[in-house]
């Protein structure tokens, strides 16, 4: 369709003077093509987002299966679900799991908690910011895994130094990001709120808080890849259990599928403790209105 | 931060307390070497609306500022009443609390709480969003909240900072319709800070203009409600009020 002539076009030109000539073709399009509209899902969302991870388990396959890469390099992925279901029968899988799952638990859980609460002091009272906070980030620069020599002499061998490193390790991610999502609350909100009567605690609780809860998550999240990053290296170091264990004693007897084995398990639980967080997210932020995605 | 009218020290002989809403003598806010409030007096009666204009910087919103108790630097005396509530240019809900939690947000919690912000909100035609999130509000269902939250406090003084001024034409008309209802049912005392004349007179008792510091025009508004546009009276404190802004026509 063409559009010949626009009449209120001249509306702009002095008076008396000529409108400018109109180029003779206008082509008018579709705003929004109908064929690229929305379509409905071939796909659920679950399945779709399961494709990535399933076309790399193919690629894996196609490529130890057919000798391409030997097998003691890298073992398929068939040996490596019959070592899972062999460890498990022996009821040994459970156990390391177990063990690692309890370390990643606890010593997440001493970090965040202490992450939370400096964040709160320094966030909340301008006296604590200035005295500690310099000195948290100083630390922070610190890299966790260069504490462990430290670590085990502070703590000795047993599961002491393992759950100090990740309680240390997730720490400092927590507080940097809630800290910041204190600091970020809106000045103008809390305002407000003193004006219908708020005080101290009550500002603190229904307006700082609640507002810096995205912040809190994001540090979350990085303490959880954190936590799971500082376990690998932890466990290889004096353990009798855990998953680290299980795959630095596999290295001994070259069964590079007890190792694959194990960073599979790795990778399933930091995909699972994601899961955690965007559950969590979903239920702590539903009052946001986020961009979701075309 | 205000002081809190003592009703002895204003009025000393009456028991039911007929005096001013708000006293404020001798007013003086600097902001470095700049003076803004250059000794203000002003009263405002026990239910009377005021509508305060004054070109942009002029320190309309450091006076509202002062009487609301949000500015610790003021010289002179402001005496206002405990029970006030402020309603900002921006609704500033809280947007982690459903609507009817930023209605009763500071009173005591309860059912009594509950009753007496479903009530507000039916009042401001909300009532059906009490549960909804305040950001899937549009801008002027906020701003109801915003005054549903200031009239459950049953506020003796009501301080209102441009509450229309991010509001298309259409949906500002419709509020200040509800704000002239609100206002005849609570009889709260109300400054209105506006640069918008029309507002100012279609709204309130008194007007008064701020320059330089000081309130250039302080004048009653003598029309009949609801008050219209095309009435004379209307247009010449219009250009009146307009020519005092240093406006001309």
């Amino acid at each position: 369709m063409t559009v010949v002539d626009a009449p209120g076009a001249a509306v702009l030109a002095p008076p008396g003077a000529a409108a400018p000539a109109l180029p003779p073709d206008l082509t008018l399009r579709e705003a929004w093509p109908q064929r690229s509209r929305r379509r409905r899902r071939v796909l659920p969302r679950g399945v779709r987002r399961l494709v990535g991870p399933l076309l790399l388990v193919a690629a894996w396959y196609a490529l130890t299966a057919s000798g391409t890469i030997d097998a003691r390099t890298l073992a398929p992925p068939t040996d490596v679900v019959r070592a899972g279901a062999d460890l498990w029968a022996e009821g040994e899988l459970q156990a390391h799991l177990l063990a690692s799952l309890r370390r990643a638990s606890v010593g997440l859980g001493i970090g965040v908690t202490l992450g939370i609460a400096l964040a709160t002091i320094t966030g909340l009272l301008r006296v604590a910011d200035d005295l500690l906070d310099p000195a948290v980030q100083v630390l922070r620069a610190v890299p966790v895994l260069g504490l462990l020599p430290l670590v085990i002499i502070w703590f000795g061998i047993g599961e002491a130094p393992k759950l100090a490193l990740v309680a240390i390790g997730t720490a400092f991610p927590v507080y940097v990001n809630t800290h910041a999502g204190i600091r970020g609350v809106d000045a103008k909100l809390v305002e407000a709120a003193t004006t219908f009567g708020l005080r101290r605690a009550a500002l603190i609780r229904h307006v700082v808080l609640p507002g810096a809860v995205p912040g809190f998550l994001v540090g979350l999240r990085f303490a959880l890849t954190g936590a799971w990053l500082i376990m690998i290296v932890a466990e290889q170091i004096n353990a009798k259990t855990g998953i680290g264990f299980l795959m630095n004693e596999a290295r001994a007897w070259f069964r590079t599928d007890i190792i694959v084995l194990g960073l599979a398990i790795y990778g399933v639980l930091g995909l699972v403790t994601d899961g955690i967080v965007r559950l969590l997210e979903r239920a702590l932020l539903s009052w946001r209105r986020g961009f979701t995605g075309a | 931060m205000s002081e809190v009218l003592d009703h002895r020290r204003v009025a000393p002989d009456d028991g039911g307390y007929g005096g001013p809403a708000v006293v404020v003598r001798g007013l003086r806010r600097r902001f470095g070497e700049r003076v803004v409030l250059d000794g203000i007096d002003l009263e405002i009666g026990r239910d009377e609306f005021v509508a305060l204009l004054g070109r942009s910087g002029s320190g309309k919103s450091t006076l509202l500022r002062a009487l609301a108790g949000l500015d610790p630097d003021y010289e002179g005396s402001c005496l206002v009443p405990d029970a006030r509530s402020v309603v900002f240019q921006e609704p500033r809900l809280l947007p982690w609390r459903r609507v009817l939690q930023n209605v009763v947000l500071g009173l005591p919690r309860g059912a009594h709480a509950r009753r007496q912000g479903t009530d507000a909100l039916t009042e401001v035609g909300l009532a059906d969003h009490a549960g909804a999130w305040p950001a899937t509000l549009s801008g002027g269902e906020a701003q109801r909240v915003a005054l549903a939250r200031a009239l459950v406090r049953e506020p003796a003084l009501l301080l209102l900072d441009e509450p229309f001024g991010a509001l298309d034409a259409l949906t500002r008309l419709k509020m200040h319709a509800l704000l002239a209802d609100l206002c005849r049912r609570h009889r709260p005392a109300v400054l209105l800070v506006t640069h918008d004349v029309d507002e100012a007179i279609a709204l309130a008792d008194r007007v008064l203009v701020l320059d330089g510091g000081n309130l250039a025009v302080d004048r009653r508004v003598d029309l009949d409600r609801p008050r219209d546009r095309t009435a004379p009276g209307f247009a010449s404190l219009r250009q009146e009020l307009l020519a005092a802004l240093g406006v001309e026509p």
